[in-house]
């Protein structure tokens, strides 16, 4: 690190690595054992909705979840605020 | 019984081989018979961090086919005489690996009284990565505090438990670890690197040992001799470190922080 390099400041940006990997690893851990249909299932349902509401592809989340031994199909769709 | 570790990470680029590498002349300096072999397939590259290109007379595939003795192919390391390299095919089709090959070949280094194979994976999650992982008793995770050497590392602890011999059968799992690379304390000091602490919570793993960037890698690769045998340098003692680990010693985690420099080291850089 020579003088120029202590007045040059790179931003912090580490935290915003942590938070993006946090949120796409657990998503893609969660799809990692579920059916191979989610995929598809997620474009067909973001066409439907489509129809109706402009929605952003990001708003539509799909999971699933066991809970107490049975599998919980689970949908979420955020709706663009107004 | 020899124990199987594949060196493995997803994203190219991030120090396999140079980890494969120091790990096996680590273990290998404290006696144990090694056996260092590259998965890549059509890019071998081991022989030369090995420093060892220009005895390659057989290589891997060559013993699966039957074209030569596992012994006339095991090139044994010049420094260290309890060391043997693998080379990797050059010219022969991937196709050419198959699980009954590689276990065979497995089956016979544990015959013939090798402690440990070290298993140098490519990168991706074809084939040569399936089979660097499927027989291994245990995995380093070779990972950069970057986003996308820390997904793809997500993504191989999601293979390893589920697509190894380990996972098919039932059997307890592979014991996975975490090795961090080019690790730069300054910047992680600034807010720029990702930490230690944020890739294991990240991956939710045990950390085995943490290297950091240096220009001794470079060098040691020109040279062709594993980083860990340049004892003056803080990558060989990271590695070294992480040999220990691997036996079963607990030391502490080395070099996480920037050594201190004097005033005028840092206005004129040094």
């Amino acid at each position: 690190m020579g003088l120029l390099a202590m007045f040059r400041r790179t931003p912090p940006t580490a935290n915003l690595a942590k938070e993006r990997l946090r949120i796409i690893v657990a998503q893609e851990r969660s799809s990692r054992n579920a059916p191979d249909y989610l995929p598809l299932l997620r474009r067909e349902v973001l066409e439907v909705i489509r129809k109706y509401v402009n929605v952003d592809p990001e708003a539509v989340q799909i999971s699933v979840e066991k809970e107490d031994g049975h599998e919980v199909l689970e949908f979420s769709v955020a709706l663009p605020e107004k | 019984m020899s124990e199987i570790i594949v060196v493995t990470s997803g994203k190219g680029g991030v120090g396999k081989t140079t980890t494969s590498a120091s790990l096996a002349c680590g273990l290998a300096r404290r006696g144990k018979r090694v056996a260092v072999i590259d998965f890549d397939i059509g890019l071998r590259n081991l022989d030369l961090i090995m420093g060892c290109e220009r005895r390659v007379v057989y290589d891997f595939v060559n013993v699966i086919q039957g074209d030569c003795t596992l012994k006339q192919a095991l090139i044994r390391d010049k420094r260290l005489e309890t060391l043997y390299v693998l080379a990797a095919s050059q010219t022969r089709d991937k196709e050419a690996l198959t699980p009954d090959g590689v276990r065979r070949v497995f089956d016979e280094l544990a015959a013939d009284g090798f402690d440990y194979i070290i298993c140098d994976s490519p990168a991706g999650i074809e084939k040569g990565a399936h089979l660097a992982m499927y027989f291994a008793d245990r995995a380093i995770v070779v990972v950069n505090p970057e986003v996308s050497s820390v997904r793809d590392s997500d993504r191989i602890l999601g293979l390893l438990s589920s697509k190894t011999h380990r996972a098919e059968k039932g059997e307890t799992k592979v014991q996975e670890h975490l090795l961090l690379t080019r690790y730069s304390p300054r910047r992680v000091a600034t807010g720029e690197m990702m930490s230690v602490a944020d890739v294991k919570e990240i991956l939710g793993i045990e950390v085995i040992g943490v290297v950091p960037e240096s220009p001794d890698v470079l060098s040691a690769s020109n040279a062709g001799t594993p980083v860990i045998l340049n004892a003056e340098s803080d990558v060989s003692q990271a590695y070294e470190d992480s040999v220990g680990r691997l036996l079963g010693e607990s030391l502490p985690l080395r070099f996480l922080e920037e050594p201190k420099k004097g005033f005028l080291a840092r206005m004129f850089g040094g």
